[in-house]
Parts: C-alpha cells; sequence; structure tokens
C-alpha cells in the first residue's frame, strides 16, 4: 500500500525478477555461489583477498581511516573482554572480532540522519554511529553514564542523538520494529533510511519473513542485512537455512538483494551505499556481508564445536591483517603510521575503561524511573518484601498475647483482629 | 449525552482522534475493506484513506512490532488485534519489545501504541477463539492494561490510552459490543474527557458486600447487584476495575473494609487469574476486615468446549455469581453470630 508520496520518489519499480536477478551477483561484480551447490558456507573464493579491492577513487586518507575505525573496534572489543573475564562487566558479552570491515563498511553508507536498528553483537556500530566510546565502555560497565544509564547493558546501546535505535537481545525482535520505523518515514514523508542488521540464524524466525514481506508490500524506505559469519551460536548456516545463500530469500519478496564481501570495507561500503540508495527512493533491500566471527558467540564461549581445520583457516582470515597488508602494499600504511594508529587507538580505549570504571552506579532511587513514559496512578513503587498495604498497628491486647506465647494461640489471640472497630 | 452502543463510542472516539491529531493511524487485519471483522472501524477507510487506516497482512508479530516501531518515532498507531487470541502471535513484539523500550534503553524513546482486541467466549468459537488471556499483558511491567465496561468508558478510557505515551493493551469484549449506555457527545474531537488510566470505579455504592469486576463480568456484576437488590433488598457494592495494570488496589481494599465480603468475577481462569491478584490485595490491605474467605467466580479449568451446554457450563453465569454471594453472606452470618459477642462491630 504505497503512499502518494513514496510513489512520487520511487524510481519506477523493477519488473518482477529483476531485483532478484540483481543478487545473483556479489556487489563487487563476482559471480555469486553455485546455485545448484550443495549446502556450503557462503565463504570467499579462495585466492581472492577479502581486502583485494580497491576503489581507484579511494583516497588515502579514507582507506586509513577505515583501518584506524576498524581497529578501534578490534582493540575496544579486546579491552571488553578483558573487562568481562574481570567481572566489570556483567551478563552476556557479544563481540564484533571479525566483523570490523563490515561494520565500518555498512556504518560509512549511512548519513546521521538515518536509523539503525541491531542486535545484541552491537558495540562496533554504536562506535561507528558516532557514540563515544566512553560511553559504550560505561554501558558495559553498566553505569549511569552508560548510553542507556545502565539499564541496556552489551546488548542493548541505544542513543536517539545518534539515531542508533537499539540492541536488541531477542533474535529477530528488531526486525518489525526497524520496518515500523521505515513506516513512520514513509508517512511523514521523510527522507531518511534505516538499516536493520541481524545473523545468518535470524533468517530463518518469523519476523524477518513478515518484516521483509510487509517493506516490499508498502514500498518502505529499509535495508536489511545479514551479518552472515556462518554461525549462529555453534549452527552452521547449512544446519539452519534451506537456502544458504541468504540473500537469495530476499527473491520471495521481490526485494532487491545482493552478497558482498565482509572483510572488505570499501566493497562493503558501495554495496551498503547503493542499497541506501535504492531504499531512500522506496525499494526495500536485503544485503548479505559475508564475514567471519574469530571467536566464540559470546566471551565465555570457546567454541569447541569448530573443527581442527576451521581453527587453523580463521588464523589466517583475520580482516584487520588482510587490510592491513593491502594497504601497506599498496603505500598508503607503513610500520610508522600503523604504529601510531595503534597508539592512539589504545589510548582512545584506554581512557574508555577508565572513564567507565569511574562513572558512577546508577542510583537505586532511579529505579521506578523508567517503567511508564506517561505517570500513572497506582504504578507500584515497591522493593521485595515490602507490603501492598502499611501493616495497620496490632491492638495492645493483641501485640502483649503475641509476645507471651508466640507458638500457642490463645483465645484472646484469635478473636483480637476484631479491627472492624 | 447520547444514548449508544459500546461498538458506537469506541468508532466515534478512534475518529475523534483521527480528527484531532494527524499522527494517530490505525493498522490492523481487515480493518480497511473489509470495515473489521466487528466493523468497529466501518467508514473510517473511506474518510481517512489507506495511509491511516492500513489493512495488514496476517502477521501479527511483524504488523505489531511495525506499530511499535513507527511509535518510537513518535507516531500514535492504534493497532487492531482482531481477537486477543491472535496476540499471542505478537507476543515477542509486545511483551520484550513495547513494554521494555522506555526501561530497556534509559527513558530515551517512548512507545506510545494502542492495542485494541476483544476478548470473550460464549460464541461458541471453540478453544482456540474463546480465550481470557489479558493476564499476560497485565503482568508485565511497562504494559498498561484498561478494560471498560461501558461505552462511557470505553470513550473515555480510548481517549486516555491513545494520549498516553506507553504501550496500552486496550480489552474490549465481543459481548459488550452491543451494549448500549450513556455516552458524553463527540461531535467536537477536543471536549472529550479521557479517564485517569489505573482507577477502579465503584460503579454502585453498597453496605453488604464487594463484587469486583472488569470488562464484561463488571457488566455482569451491575445487572446482578440490581436483580439482587430488587428481590431480596440486599446492598451490594460494585467494582469495575477498569484497569488491570496498575491495579487499583487502594479502591478495591476501602471498599471491602466498607463491607466485609468480596466476590470477584472474571472471565478468564481462575487459578493464576486476575482475581487471584484482587484477593491476595484484599487480605493484604483487609485481612483484618473480612467477615468471610474471598470468593471467586471464573470460567471452568478447561479448553473452550464448541458445543453449546458444555460452553454455558464452563463461562461464569450471572447464577453462578449469585450463589456465591449467597454463600459469602451465608459465611459472614454464621462468623458474625459469634463475633458479635465478644468484639462489637461497627
Amino acid at each position: 500500500m504505497p503512499t502518494q508520496a513514496r510513489q512520487r520518489r520511487s524510481a519506477p519499480q523493477a519488473p518482477p525478477g529483476q531485483g532478484a536477478a540483481d543478487g545473483d551477483k556479489t556487489a563487487d561484480g563476482r559471480p555469486a555461489a553455485d546455485k545448484t551447490a550443495s549446502p556450503k558456507p557462503a565463504r570467499r573464493p579462495a585466492g581472492k583477498g577479502r581486502a583485494a579491492s580497491r576503489a581507484s577513487s579511494e583516497s588515502d586518507g579514507q582507506l586509513r581511516a577505515f583501518y584506524r575505525d576498524m581497529l578501534l573496534i578490534r582493540r575496544f572489543e579486546e579491552r571488553a573482554a578483558r573487562a568481562y573475564t574481570e567481572a566489570l562487566v556483567g551478563g552476556y558479552c557479544h563481540l564484533n572480532l571479525g566483523e570490523e570491515a563490515a561494520v565500518v563498511g555498512l556504518m560509512a553508507a549511512l548519513k546521521p540522519t538515518d536509523y539503525l536498528f541491531t542486535n545484541y553483537r552491537e558495540h562496533g556500530y554504536a562506535l561507528m554511529r558516532g557514540i563515544g566510546p566512553n560511553r559504550v565502555m560505561a554501558e558495559l560497565y553498566g553505569r549511569a553514564d552508560g548510553v542507556s544509564k545502565g539499564w541496556g547493558g552489551s546488548m542493548h546501546m541505544f542513543d536517539v542523538t545518534h539515531r542508533l535505535l537499539g540492541g536488541y537481545g531477542i533474535v529477530g525482535g528488531q526486525l518489525p520494529l526497524a520496518t515500523g520505523a521505515a513506516l513512520a518515514i514513509d508517512y511523514r514523508d521523510g527522507d531518511e533510511v534505516v538499516m536493520c542488521t541481524m545473523g545468518d540464524g535470524t533468517t530463518a524466525i518469523g519476523a524477518f519473513h513478515e518484516s521483509l514481506n510487509i517493506a516490499a508490500l508498502w514500498n518502505l524506505p529499509i535495508v536489511y542485512v545479514i551479518i552472515n559469519n556462518g554461525l549462529g551460536m555453534g549452527t552452521t548456516v547449512a544446519k539452519s537455512s534451506a537456502e544458504p545463500d541468504l540473500y537469495k530469500r530476499g527473491a520471495a519478496y521481490r526485494m532487491e538483494s545482493a552478497r558482498v564481501d565482509g572483510f572488505d570495507p570499501v566493497a562493503v561500503r558501495d554495496a551498503t551505499a547503493k542499497a541506501v540508495e535504492a531504499a531512500r527512493h522506496g525499494r526495500p533491500y536485503l544485503l548479505e556481508v559475508v564475514t567471519e566471527r574469530l571467536r566464540g558467540h559470546s566471551v565465555v564461549d570457546p567454541a569447541k564445536y569448530r573443527t581442527a581445520e576451521e581453527v587453523e583457516r580463521l588464523k589466517h582470515e583475520d580482516p584487520i591483517q588482510l587490510f592491513g597488508a593491502k594497504l601497506t602494499a599498496d603505500g598508503v600504511l607503513d610500520q610508522e603510521s600503523i604504529a601510531a594508529i595503534e597508539q592512539e587507538v589504545a589510548e582512545i580505549v584506554a581512557a574508555a575503561a577508565d572513564f567507565a570504571a569511574k562513572s558512577p552506579h546508577p542510583a537505586v532511587s532511579t529505579l521506578f524511573d523508567y517503567t511508564y513514559a506517561t505517570p500513572v496512578a497506582n504504578d507500584s513503587r515497591r522493593l521485595p518484601g515490602q507490603p501492598l498495604f502499611d501493616p495497620e498497628p496490632l491492638p495492645e491486647t493483641a501485640t502483649a498475647a503475641t509476645q507471651a506465647t508466640a507458638t500457642q494461640p490463645t483465645a484472646t489471640q484469635t478473636t483480637a483482629p476484631g479491627a472492624h472497630a | 449525552m447520547t444514548i449508544m452502543t459500546y461498538r458506537q463510542a469506541l468508532h466515534d472516539t478512534l475518529r475523534a482522534e483521527m480528527l484531532r491529531d494527524d499522527s494517530v493511524f490505525l493498522m490492523g487485519e481487515e480493518i480497511g475493506v473489509f470495515e473489521g471483522s466487528y466493523k468497529i472501524t466501518a467508514g473510517l477507510l473511506k474518510e481517512f484513506g489507506p495511509k491511516r487506516v492500513r489493512d495488514t497482512p496476517i502477521a501479527e508479530e511483524g504488523f505489531a512490532g511495525a506499530a511499535i516501531g513507527a511509535a518510537m518515532l513518535g507516531l500514535r498507531p492504534v493497532v487492531e488485534m482482531m481477537t486477543i487470541n491472535f496476540s499471542m502471535l505478537a507476543l515477542d513484539q509486545i511483551i520484550n519489545h513495547a513494554a521494555k523500550i522506555y526501561g530497556m534503553f534509559g527513558g530515551q524513546a517512548s512507545v506510545p501504541l494502542v492495542i485494541r482486541t476483544p476478548g470473550g467466549g460464549g460464541q461458541q468459537l471453540g478453544a482456540t477463539h474463546s480465550q481470557n488471556i489479558e493476564l499476560f499483558y497485565a503482568f508485565v511491567p511497562g504494559m498498561k492494561v484498561v478494560a471498560p465496561s461501558s461505552p462511557a468508558d470505553a470513550k473515555a478510557l480510548l481517549l486516555a490510552a491513545i494520549r498516553d505515551n506507553d504501550p496500552v493493551l486496550f480489552l474490549e469484549n465481543l459481548a459488550l459490543y452491543n451494549t448500549k449506555g450513556e455516552v458524553p457527545d463527540t461531535d467536537d474531537p477536543s471536549t472529550g474527557t479521557p479517564a485517569e488510566i489505573g482507577k477502579a470505579a465503584v460503579t454502585r455504592p453498597g453496605h453488604d458486600l464487594t463484587l469486583i469486576g472488569y470488562s464484561r463480568m463488571a457488566h455482569v456484576a451491575a445487572e446482578v447487584a440490581a436483580r439482587l437488590a430488587e428481590s431480596d433488598g440486599l446492598d451490594i457494592e460494585v467494582v469495575d476495575l477498569r484497569s488491570l495494570r496498575p491495579l487499583d488496589r487502594e479502591t478495591i481494599v476501602e471498599s471491602v473494609k466498607k463491607t466485609h465480603a468480596a466476590v470477584v468475577l472474571e472471565d478468564d481462569w481462575l487459578t493464576y487469574g486476575i482475581g487471584a491478584e484482587v484477593a491476595a490485595s484484599i487480605s493484604d490491605g483487609a485481612f483484618d476486615y473480612l467477615d468471610a474467605p474471598v470468593r471467586r467466580v471464573a470460567m471452568a479449568e478447561v479448553p473452550m468446549p464448541y458445543a453449546k451446554p458444555l460452553e454455558t457450563a464452563a463461562l461464569p453465569s450471572r447464577d453462578d455469581v449469585i450463589n456465591a454471594i449467597r454463600q459469602t453472606l451465608a459465611a459472614v452470618g454464621h462468623r458474625a453470630t459469634p463475633l458479635a459477642q465478644g468484639v462489637p462491630h461497627s
């Protein structure tokens, strides 16, 4: 049900099938995985370095900035993991390790006015949306200066100013919400776009299909992004998705889709820019970013389900090393500049941890401040153990009797609560 | 004042709020072209167009969640769930998201959302279409749950719900849509007076016993109280809860302190039901004032059968309520006699 306004802004709709066909190539033009192949993990073809592409128009400064941002996420996440093992961070803690190029590329294609909904693996996204590392780390520490004031923790970062409208801890929960945000933009005839990221495992959940269907029906300005790191906790894509080429799921909704190499920030940025542009014209888009999760599902997961070959392979699969090596070979970076970036990032992360440690814990007196946005009569503000009603004073005779014969009820005691008077 | 049905009151209020505020819009299955399964939204598509009266696919989780997301950006969606049974498909969005977003993000975004939905059995719709599961929502901090029993309250509480910045589950009832009552006029949208969410109402004052209900059962309570006044000269006080979260314990307890006896009516199942919370509240706040145990009249604990005699037996009837009242008053009399010898009643 497109609104008139959306139709006006929209480019002519692609005829049925064309959008899906668009997905048959990866964003950098390489053919996608063979359709008839048995379900194998979506891995980049051997020998084609994920950090290999370099857009000729890309300035050295931009490339260095990408590298710096990737390294910031890496060092931030490593520091978060350390803080977790030191019990400074509680709950669950899911890291973006291995996904740095994907995060940096995706966020580089959004305008500050665009919205992001993401899942519980979101520290890097928060940083790249422009939220200060201090506030992100303080949220992990559960402190009052945290981005969600200590109410959300690792999985639930939110910042209106930077239009990060939530990390969400329930798999798939963010998809209908993001779709609704896009609906609100459309309703107001706005020019913003919503990006909604998710893991590969999310494509099996009902909310994924309901959301994509609704977005396509109503021509909503939204880009759905699948971060395919090959594993939903310990379950492979092949074991959880009957169509392991996840981007192809867009075809069921006549939604344009594509797959991109998630180790290459430039390729991701370019593929995302194309997707965002389509969405801005009322054509929702599904983008699959193929990447790796270098560690366990969360900090505490040793990932023992991985085979020895997989573990060995991952030793050579580090987007930062690959991108750094490529930029070094291209003369964009050298040892000195890499060391300078390391130094800068280390200082930022150390300062963030320091800030978080010094930030105050939220006051217990604020416990009931965020149940309702509109104050309401009879809102319960009781701590555990407090009675619903202040007990009325017992008659003196009853009190005396209770004290005298605590274990042996007397006639006085049984009849004493005649508080009707 | 105009006499109108509960259905008409809902319809007129939705229309008035849409005229008043451009950010109010409707979403749901079959609310536009079909004009609503229960015709609450009849004519609104024609008047407001498909942008503001939005027919959705059969995807409760998807469109409930979309409404929540739209609300996060400041719109005021009013979602119709065709029946409360279907809302279970959207539980994740409503309970894990709508009810959490304000708190979980430290008060940075609110969710001004209304979900209108009818509960109720008695229409031979069988086990999956006759449930009263408002408790699921009333259990959850962050939600507000209102349950009007009269056309006037339907209007006043719907006004309040739409203008509230929190997610509100607005419970309707299939058996109430055709009931009539006096409603303040709605010609000028700005004249409607919203009710205060979180407040119960004493809809009939009395001294002999407190009868507590909500939604359809508040209606039943009023009828039974009137009947027993006529037939037995009983002076029964009726408390209409109106709001299930927050629950107005104060009004309940104050009433029981006056009457010394209570019967709680509910269309949901007894064990762990709304009535259990009401009874516990009475125990906490009026223990010393009770002359008889608090009785609850609730649905039989079975999946609702289709066959009419079985369905009728499973649902609380007026006779069930009258029996519970008589037994409770008998117990009061039984206790009052020996007590009266030692401890004077006020």
